[in-house]
């Protein structure tokens, strides 16, 4: 099934650069900052912005994978545990500035999770959140730094972020769910 | 094994909606998340694992010892879940790697020693898991000298129950942390077609049947060692290992060790002795022990492991014991690990709060 297509490789090729400008100029240069993205798209494009980094600022940024599996608020409600695909953070987070990076934020859960996850690793100084999607319905109080592309969606859409490194190419799609009915029955 | 499965959202999303998931809302199945490959409630023995269903082991276990890595080395994902282990016999490793492992993802731990419960009572088995249950357990862990017990628990309680160990039959975590142990250290993580031996008292080990299976699964050339009267029956079931795989059963200690990769030494309970099964412990150990002289016959990188508890100079040679090629220290430390994979990958299959 394919949906509407929200961003093309271009889009998302653009966005990535502008975050990654984003992001230098907010911690006004490079020192201190580390990427580190949630598993599984935002480690892709975690590491797609530190490369735009060295290109654009000649530095080489650390990036660090975080999977939040262990953490999520939600493990006693899934019928079987998700598989868990690793976690690599092998630099001091001690003093730093964090900016999490993920393919889509929609309720915050994850981000609440991956915060959660970090603090165990050390004490940072700040943590900053790069998206490339927002598409809204946020259920706890968390926002985005730096966004690639605001999307208004409803809650019976679902957004499909594609990378080349993990779907083959890049784009983001927007689609209906088919189960519509049963999804809005299991939520009422 | 690469079975994706991206933040699966929950299959009935709670108040609250659906967590963790940036993607929408969790339609019901067809359209659910790829289902993961563990489909186990209880954990009773290793016989019921497909391959793929160990690689998940392994592979959830590699992310514990990240976790025990850490320099806080916990982490939140059994908060809220009761562990209550009830063990009927006596146990230190087992039962504190199970403890240890259950307080590393958070889970709130109960532990029963039978010799101080309701069961020195008279309590039967069935009441005492039915008891634990009302009490608010969601895992069991147990360990019983009669082989089949923890099947008899599995029908009664409501949660997972996952065997420490039953009489002579199985003790599935042990299988699993030795393969998990030897796959790390072996070149290319492979047992396919190693000469992998198990040397000492198979007849009463629950350690060696459980081991049979997985090794032989994962395609090792499995020996079973001893004197002929702690073999009986294994020549029989030498035929039947999993997929159809042979075993080697043999009383013959140098063919057993020429060439091997691994050397799994197997404790000799003293109490066998009264028995008639083997003359003396010194016997054994002058023709069965693992001794530098007789190790000398297996490669140069043979691995040597031990499940423990030892009798070092009887089963093993206290300089073996402690010799560089020996993992028995990893082995426990990699028990934890796996322990804690073990007690995630059940606590998903609980069904709390889904529809499954």
């Amino acid at each position: 099934m394919t949906g509407r297509r929200i961003m093309a490789a271009e889009d998302v090729r653009r966005a990535t650069t502008r975050i990654s400008h984003e992001i230098v100029e907010k911690q006004a240069g490079t020192a201190g900052l580390v990427l580190v993205g949630i598993q599984r798209r935002g480690v892709p494009l975690a590491r797609r912005i530190a490369q735009a980094i060295l290109e654009h600022e000649g530095v080489e940024v650390p990036v660090g994978a975080l999977d939040i599996t262990f953490y999520r608020d939600d493990l006693s409600m899934v019928a079987q545990q998700p598989v868990v695909k690793g976690t690599q953070i092998p630099f001091d987070l001690n003093g730093r500035t964090v900016v999490l990076v993920d393919d889509v934020l929609y309720t915050g859960r994850t981000i609440r999770a991956a915060m959660d996850a970090l603090i165990d690793f050390g004490r940072p100084q700040a943590i900053r959140l790069a998206v490339l999607v927002d598409r809204g319905h946020r259920e706890l109080p968390i926002r985005a730094d730096h966004v690639g592309k605001n999307v208004p969606t409803s809650r019976e859409e679902t957004v499909r972020v594609q990378l080349e490194e993990t779907d083959g190419e890049d784009a983001v799609e927007i689609e209906r769910l088919p189960a519509l009915e049963a999804a809005g029955e299991a939520r009422a | 094994m690469t079975a994706e499965v991206d933040r699966p959202e929950a299959a009935s999303s709670g108040p609250g909606g659906a967590p963790s998931s940036p993607h929408g809302p969790a339609p019901s199945s067809p359209h659910g998340p790829a289902p993961s490959p563990w489909h186990h409630r209880h954990l009773l023995d290793v016989d019921v694992l497909s391959r793929a269903e160990i690689e998940l082991v392994m592979r959830t276990t590699d992310e514990m010892r990240d976790v025990l890595a850490r320099p806080i080395p916990k982490v939140p994902a059994l908060r809220g879940t009761s562990v209550t282990i009830l063990f009927y016999e006596a146990s230190t490793r087992t039962r504190v790697s199970f403890e240890v492992a259950a307080k590393n993802l958070s889970a709130d731990v109960v532990n029963i020693a039978a010799a101080s419960s309701s069961v020195s009572k008279g309590e039967s088995l069935v009441d005492t898991v039915r008891t634990i249950e009302a009490l608010g357990a969601d895992m069991l862990v147990m360990r019983h000298g009669v082989s089949g017990a923890p099947y008899l628990a599995a029908e009664v309680f409501g949660g997972a129950v996952l065997n420490g160990g039953d009489g002579w039959h199985a003790h599935p975590s042990q299988a699993l942390l030795d393969l998990y142990t030897l796959r790390s250290r072996l070149p290319g993580g492979s047992l396919e077609g190693r000469k992998v031996v198990i040397l000492g008292d198979v007849l009463h080990s629950r350690v060696a049947r459980s081991n049979v299976w997985t090794l032989t699964a994962m395609g090792a050339d499995l020996w079973l060692c001893a004197p002929s009267t702690l073999l009986r029956g294994f020549e029989a079931w030498g035929s039947r290992g999993a997929a159809g795989r042979r075993f080697t059963v043999t009383s013959d200690v140098g063919a057993a060790l020429r060439d091997a990769d691994v050397v799994m030494a197997l404790r000799i309970q003293r109490e066998r002795m009264a028995s008639g099964l083997l003359p003396s412990l010194r016997e054994y150990a002058a023709r069965y022990g693992l001794t530098q002289e007789r190790l000398r016959a297996a490669s140069p990188d043979v691995i040597v492991m031990h499940p423990g508890p030892m009798n070092e100079g009887v089963e093993i040679a206290a300089d073996v014991a402690v010799d560089p090629r020996s993992v028995i220290t990893d082995q426990v430390t990699n028990g934890v690990a796996v322990r804690m994979a073990l007690l995630y990958l059940l606590a998903g299959a609980h069904g709390r709060g889904s529809e499954a």
